[in-house]
C-alpha cells in the first residue's frame, strides 16, 4: 500500500509542477472573467442607442400624428412628404428611418423603413407607443374613462415561473437552469476525456520509455496503474477547485464591475444564486470521481496494448462512443426533456450515467432512487471496468510490437498470471 | 541462495522455458548463457516476479520466492529506460524508495554513488539531456542502490563504451565481494570466462548445460595437447604415443604439433618420447573454451 502511495506521489507532483498545469489553473477563470465582462458589455451597449434616431412619421390614419412622443435619442417628426421622397432621403442618413402608418392600421402592417436594420430597442419603444395609443384610442371610442384608464396603466407586471414542490414553492428559472445543465454535461465530459487521456499518456510513456520493466520488478502492475489513475485524478480535483475558486471570485468581480442594479446580468444572476450549488457540486465531483475511474482504467488498458500515442484510434473510438453519444444527446435533446424516458435510462446506465445524469441534477426533478441506483451502478462498474482493464494492462505493458486487436486484449485478459 | 526448480513457461505462440532448473550459490557470479530468444529474459522475468510460470518453484534463501523478496533483488533489464523528463537524482530516489528504502537512506547512497563514478554534477539534469552511456551508468546505480543480495543484470554491457564497461565490471565484481550474489545473462561468451563461477547454458527453452565454468571446461577436456618444440622438423613411424592433429612450423625452427593421445598414454608419455629427440619449449593442454563448447552444444542439439 505504501508503494501506491509514492505512485500517486511522482504522478501528482511531476503534473501539478508542470508550467502549463500552473497557466490553466489561471488562464481558465481570467477566460471566464474576460467572456462575463463581454457579454455584460455588449448586453450594456444594446439595451441603450448610442446616437439620436430621427423617425419621420407619414401618419395616413391620423390617429397616432403628434401623440408619438420622443424619448430618450429617439425623436419623431410628422412629414409632409409622399412615401417615394420620404424613402429616397433615408439613403443619406444612417440614424434616419420612415414610419409608415397605412389608413387601415389594423389590417394593413405598419412599416418601419431604414438605411440599416433598425435596432431592436427602436422598434420595441415605436411598437409600445402605438399600441398604447390605439388602446387608449379604442377604450375612448368606447366610452372608458381617460382617467380611469391612466390608473390602469400604472400596473406593471412581470412574470417570474414558480415551481410547486413538496418541500414548497421554489422558482423554476428554466433558462438558467438550462444553462447549468449543458454547462455540467459539457464540464465532466471534457474532464473525463482530458484526464482519462492523461493516464493513457502516463501509461505509453512507461512504455516507450522502457522503464515499465523496472517498475514492475519492484510492484505488481496493478499497484502500477490504481496509483497512476488516482494520482492523475487527483491533479484533476486540484484543478477543478482552483478553477471554481478562482471563477466565484472572477464572477464576482465582474458582476460588480460591469453591472447597475436593473440590468439583465444582474437578474440573471440573481436567478443562479438560487440554483442549489452545493448539492450540483456534490453530484458533480461524485459523478467526475467515479466516472473518471471508469473510463481511465479503459485508457489505461488501451495505453498499455499500444507502443505509441498514435495506434490508440481504433481502441479510443468504442471506449468513448458512449461518452460522445451522451454528450451529443445532452446538448441538444435532453436538457429540454430532463426527464424523460431516454434522460432516465442514460443517467443510470454507467458508462453514459456522469454525462447524462448531471444535466438533468440542475432541473432538480431527480428521483432519490434513480440517484442512488445510478450512483450504485457507477461504482460497480467502475470496479468492474478496473478489473478487466487490469488484466488486460498486465499483460500489454510487457508487449512490444505486436499489433494488438481486440481479439488479442481478449486473449490477454483470459492470460493466468 | 536461488533455486529454480522445474520451471515451465508456455505463451501463446510458443515454450519460452521448458522444465528449466538451476542452483545459484550464494556469493556465486552466475551466467546465464545463450543465443537470443532462447528463453533468457522470460527465466529472469519470473524470478524478478514480473511473470509467474505455468508450473515449477522458485526458492530464494530457502523460502517460496514472494513479494517481501522484491525488495532484496536488484534488477537492470536488457531493454534500459528511465522517466525522460524526471530529474536524475529524484529520480533514482524514486526508484529506491520503491525498493523500501527510505528517502533520507536513498539520499546517501545515492550521494556515496554520484562521488563514486563522478556524476555529482548530474542530480538536477533529467534524463533526456544524458548522453546514452550516461544513461546506463544512471541505471546502473538505480539497480544496485538499495544494496540487494541478488543483483541480476541482462546483458549489463551492451551500451557501455569500453572504459565504461571496465568500470561497471569492477563494480560488479566489488559488490560480489562484498557479498552480493550476481546473476547475469548474456551471448558474449567471452566475458563468462573472466567473470562467471558458474553457468548455465539455455537454448530454444531447454537448459542444456549448467555448472562451475572449470568444471564445466574440464569435463570437456579431450586428451589434445600443443607441443612447441626447437630444432629439426620431426617425423613419426606410427609408434610414437599420440595421433598428430596438425603441425606448424613457425619462425625460428620452431615446430608445434597439436596431438592427441592414444591408448592409455599420458602427458608424461609424451615427454618422455620426444625429450631424446629435441627440445621441448612448451606443452599445453588444450581446454576448450566456453564458446567452443556453446558452439557444440548448439550445434549437437540442431
Amino acid at each position: 500500500m505504501n508503494k501506491v502511495l509514492l505512485i500517486i506521489q511522482r504522478e501528482y507532483i511531476t503534473r501539478v509542477r508542470k508550467k502549463s498545469f500552473i497557466i490553466m489553473i489561471f488562464v481558465v477563470p481570467l477566460l471566464i472573467l474576460g467572456m462575463t465582462g463581454i457579454i455584460a458589455l455588449v448586453a450594456k451597449n444594446t439595451s441603450e442607442l448610442s446616437s439620436e434616431q430621427v423617425v419621420n412619421v407619414i401618419d395616413q390614419s391620423n390617429v397616432f400624428a403628434g401623440k408619438l412622443h420622443n424619448v430618450k435619442n429617439i425623436k419623431f417628426q410628422p412629414t409632409k412628404q409622399s412615401l417615394e421622397e420620404a424613402k429616397a432621403g433615408l439613403q443619406g442618413n444612417e440614424d434616419l428611418s420612415l414610419l409608415l402608418i397605412p389608413a387601415n392600421y389594423t389590417k394593413v402592417p405598419v412599416q418601419i423603413f431604414s438605411k440599416k436594420k433598425p435596432s431592436f430597442k427602436l422598434t420595441q419603444e415605436v411598437e409600445n407607443q402605438m399600441n398604447t395609443i390605439a388602446t387608449t384610442k379604442s377604450m375612448v371610442e368606447h366610452h372608458i374613462d381617460t382617467a380611469f384608464l391612466n390608473t390602469i396603466k400604472k400596473n406593471k407586471i412581470s412574470i417570474s415561473a414558480m415551481e410547486v414542490t413538496a418541500t414548497g414553492t421554489k422558482d423554476a428559472n428554466v433558462g438558467p437552469t438550462m444553462l447549468v445543465g449543458i454547462a455540467c454535461a459539457i464540464f465532466i465530459y471534457l474532464a473525463l476525456f482530458i484526464y482519462g487521456a492523461q493516464v493513457m499518456r502516463g501509461v505509453i510513456e512507461e512504455k516507450t520509455s522502457r522503464i515499465i520493466e523496472v517498475i514492475i520488478s519492484s510492484v505488481k502492475p496493478f499497484q502500477l496503474m490504481l496509483g497512476k489513475i488516482i494520482g492523475v485524478g487527483l491533479v484533476g480535483l486540484t484543478q477543478f477547485t482552483a478553477w471554481i475558486v478562482l471563477s466565484i471570485i472572477a464572477t464576482k468581480i465582474a458582476g460588480q464591475a460591469f453591472s447597475s442594479p436593473q440590468s439583465p446580468m444582474m437578474g440573471a444572476l440573481a436567478v443562479l444564486q438560487t440554483i442549489p450549488f452545493g448539492y450540483i457540486l456534490g453530484c458533480f465531483l461524485f459523478y467526475f470521481i467515479t466516472g473518471y475511474l471508469l473510463y481511465s482504467a479503459l485508457f489505461a488498458a488501451v495505453g498499455s496494448a499500444v507502443d505509441s500515442e498514435t495506434e490508440t484510434q481504433q481502441f479510443m473510438f468504442p471506449i468513448t462512443l458512449p461518452l460522445l453519444f451522451t454528450y451529443i444527446l445532452s446538448v441538444s435533446v435532453l436538457f429540454q426533456a430532463p426527464d424523460s424516458p431516454l434522460a432516465v435510462w442514460l443517467s443510470i446506465i454507467p458508462f453514459t450515467a456522469p454525462v447524462a445524469m448531471m444535466v438533468r441534477i440542475p432541473f432538480g426533478g431527480v428521483a432519490v432512487w434513480q440517484l442512488a441506483l445510478s450512483m450504485s451502478l457507477m461504482v460497480i462498474g467502475f470496479l468492474f471496468t478496473t478489473y478487466v482493464a487490469a488484466r488486460i494492462y498486465r499483460v500489454g505493458i510487457l508487449m512490444y510490437g505486436k499489433k494488438a486487436s481486440f481479439k488479442e486484449l481478449a486473449k490477454w485478459f483470459f492470460y493466468k498470471e | 541462495m536461488l533455486s529454480i526448480r522445474n520451471i515451465v513457461k508456455q505463451y501463446a505462440g510458443h515454450r519460452a522455458l521448458s522444465d528449466v532448473s538451476l542452483e545459484v550459490e550464494k556469493g556465486q557470479i552466475y551466467g546465464l548463457l545463450g543465443p537470443n530468444g532462447a528463453g533468457k529474459t522470460s527465466l529472469i522475468r519470473i524470478i524478478n516476479q514480473i511473470t509467474a510460470p505455468d508450473s515449477g518453484e522458485v526458492y530464494f534463501n530457502g523460502q517460496k520466492l514472494n513479494q517481501n523478496h522484491i525488495e532484496r533483488i536488484g534488477y537492470l533489464p536488457e531493454e534500459r529506460g528511465l522517466y525522460k523528463k524526471m530529474e536524475i537524482g529524484e529520480q533514482m530516489i524514486y526508484l529506491a524508495r520503491l525498493k523500501g528504502l527510505s528517502r533520507a537512506e536513498a539520499t546517501q547512497r545515492l550521494k556515496f554513488w554520484f562521488d563514486k563514478l563522478g556524476m555529482e554534477t548530474w542530480w538536477k539534469k533529467k534524463i533526456e539531456e544524458l548522453s546514452k552511456g550516461m544513461q546506463q551508468k544512471a541505471q546502473f546505480v538505480a539497480t544496485v542502490l538499495h544494496e540487494p543480495d541478488l543483483i541480476i543484470l541482462d546483458e549489463p554491457f551492451s551500451g557501455f563504451d569500453p572504459v565504461n564497461a571496465e568500470i561497471i565490471k569492477d563494480e560488479i565484481l566489488e559488490l560480489n565481494r562484498k557479498g552480493a550474489t550476481i546473476l547475469f545473462s548474456t551471448h558474449r561468451m567471452e566475458s563468462v570466462e573472466e567473470l562467471c563461477d558458474a553457468i548455465a547454458l539455455i537454448h530454444k527453452s531447454h537448459k542444456i548445460l549448467d555448472g562451475k565454468v572449470k568444471a564445466i571446461r574440464r569435463s570437456y577436456r579431450n586428451d589434445t595437447y600443443l607441443v612447441e618444440y626447437a630444432g629439426e622438423k620431426l617425423s613419426f613411424d606410427g609408434n610414437q604415443p599420440f595421433d598428430v592433429v596438425s603441425e606448424l612450423t613457425g619462425d625460428d625452427n620452431t615446430h608445434t604439433i597439436r596431438l592427441k593421445l592414444n591408448g592409455n598414454n599420458t602427458s608424461n608419455d609424451v615427454l618422455q618420447y620426444l625429450i631424446p629427440q629435441t627440445r621441448i619449449n612448451m606443452l599445453q593442454e588444450v581446454i576448450p573454451s566456453m564458446n567452443e563448447i556453446f558452439i557444440e552444444k548448439v550445434n549437437l542439439i540442431a
